[in-house]
């Protein structure tokens, strides 16, 4: 990879100060695991990576508050897996965490880098569309918080402003009875991405709330509050690239139909469990 | 734009024990550094995109993919890799293991293997065959030596057991002189 200089500011203010002076000629590495990948092909050739590992308010940490499960921004996968509180309130997050490459890239990989990595496969993507996450941003202009839906944009795009950092993640906690599933296909476990992710909600209310990722540009997210949910028209605003060397789009169609299936099945036996 | 004159950073840290300090250029991963620089070659370069677990080393406490971290990331850490889990000639019952059972062919996966299956029996002494399969998804073999790898982990986790139970007779009679078989000499 092409030589940079690597810095590991000691608080937000000076990640942010870095990142705003920078622009696009910085890059934040918290895992590493999609960043030094890119760095080593040379999609990315910045002059300063911004290691935000050491910054107190990324150190790993779930914890429940008033209404919210909240990630810091170094939770990584293998931390996701691991909290009891995950498995209780967002079981599909779970699933998904469990899901993400080995344990080798669980124990680097965060969840918060997955967002930000804006991968189309993000596999704990989906889950957390369904469970409204809202990520917590700090820029040069101050906090804020946005939906993760109007977060992505396309293949690692988001609408993170110049100098701006996702500082934690947080999900609502249900207040009524809900069940979720999460299901994936991959070539090869541990290894590859996925070929189509997806997971989906329902609750007491008849509200569903489903979305999939490696079908189009983005994860996208539906949400049905009738009762009835026209998954056909859900289905039908896939759009698989014609040109993936991981599965050609015929087959992820199908496969999106199957595992909708059997994530459902798994969210209403939840559901009934609630 | 910063070329390669990019100025060494001088790191420390715990390797296999020993308190180590190194000079390594910003942009050089953590297998660079253990490989070229501390001269730690059992630590295998292969994929490089964190796919095959060749360059497997525990990383405080936790196994990472070497490549897929900056050396400088590992600065002020621990880090053990392969040559920190026999002492000389003195194999682990997880490296006697995997000789016994024919789990290694070509050998070049067998450091990756070793480190992630030490890993995983720290974690879970007694694991099962599904257990087994997914401590070690990060780890491709080529030679597909799989079966005998999974034998050989499940092998060392009834030697260690063993060896614990050995451990507890000794506590209860510590007139007993026969140690535990800890270490195998080779």
């Amino acid at each position: 990879m092409r030589a940079f200089a690597y810095t590991r500011p000691a608080d937000l203010p000076a990640a942010v100060a870095l990142l705003a002076e920078h622009g696009a000629e910085a890059r934040v590495l918290a895992g590493g695991t999609d960043l030094i990948i890119r760095l080593r092909d040379r999609t990315y050739e910045p002059v300063l990576v911004v290691d935000v590992k050491q910054i107190p308010e990324f150190a790993p940490r779930i914890e429940q508050g008033d209404g919210w499960l909240r990630f810091s921004a170094g939770t990584t996968m293998t931390d996701v897996v691991a909290s009891p509180l995950v498995q209780r309130w967002f079981p599909a997050l779970a699933d998904a965490a469990r899901f993400v490459g080995s344990v080798q890239i669980r124990n680097r990989a965060t969840l918060a880098g997955n967002q930000c990595n804006a991968s189309p496969a993000a596999d704990t993507a989906p889950p957390l569309l369904v469970y409204d996450a809202q990520l917590e941003l700090v820029g040069p202009a101050g906090r804020r918080t946005i939906a993760l839906d109007d977060f992505f944009v396309r293949s690692g795009v988001t609408t993170l402003g110049r100098g701006e950092l996702v500082t934690a993640i947080r999900l609502p906690l249900p207040d009524r009875p809900v069940g979720s599933g999460f299901q994936r296909r991959t070539r090869r476990r541990g290894h590859d991405l996925a070929s189509v992710t997806l997971a989906v909600s329902v609750n007491d209310e008849g509200v569903t709330r489903f979305a999939y990722g490696s079908l189009g540009p983005r994860p996208v997210l539906f949400v049905d509050r009738t009762g009835s949910p026209d998954y056909e028209t859900w289905f039908a605003a896939a759009t698989p690239s014609p040109t993936s060397m991981r599965a050609g789009p015929d087959y992820r169609l199908q496969m999106l139909r199957v595992l909708a299936e059997r994530a459902l099945a798994t969210a209403r036996e939840r559901l009934a469990a609630a | 734009m910063i070329k390669s004159s990019t100025p060494t950073v001088q790191i420390t840290l715990r390797l296999n024990g020993d308190q180590r300090s190194v000079s390594v250029a910003q942009h050089h991963t953590l297998l660079e550094v253990l490989r070229d620089d501390l001269d730690l070659t059992g630590t295998k370069e292969c994929c490089l995109v964190g796919e095959c677990g060749a360059c497997t080393v525990r990383l405080n406490g936790q196994i990472v993919d070497s490549c897929l971290v900056l050396a400088l990331e590992a600065d002020g850490g621990e880090v053990s890799t392969v040559e920190g889990l026999g002492t000389g000639s003195r194999l682990t019952p997880l490296q006697a293991a995997f000789i016994e059972h024919g789990a290694v062919q070509c050998g070049f996966c067998i450091p990756g293997q070793l480190v992630a299956a030490d890993d995983l029996l720290r974690r879970v002494p007694r694991p099962s065959r599904e257990e087994i399969e997914e401590g070690l998804a990060g780890n491709l073999c080529r030679c597909g030596c799989y079966v005998q790898i999974f034998e050989a982990v499940e092998a060392a986790a009834s030697a260690l057991a063993r060896a614990e139970g050995d451990i507890e007779r000794l506590a209860e009679s510590p007139s007993a002189r026969e140690l535990p078989p800890h270490v195998v000499d080779q």
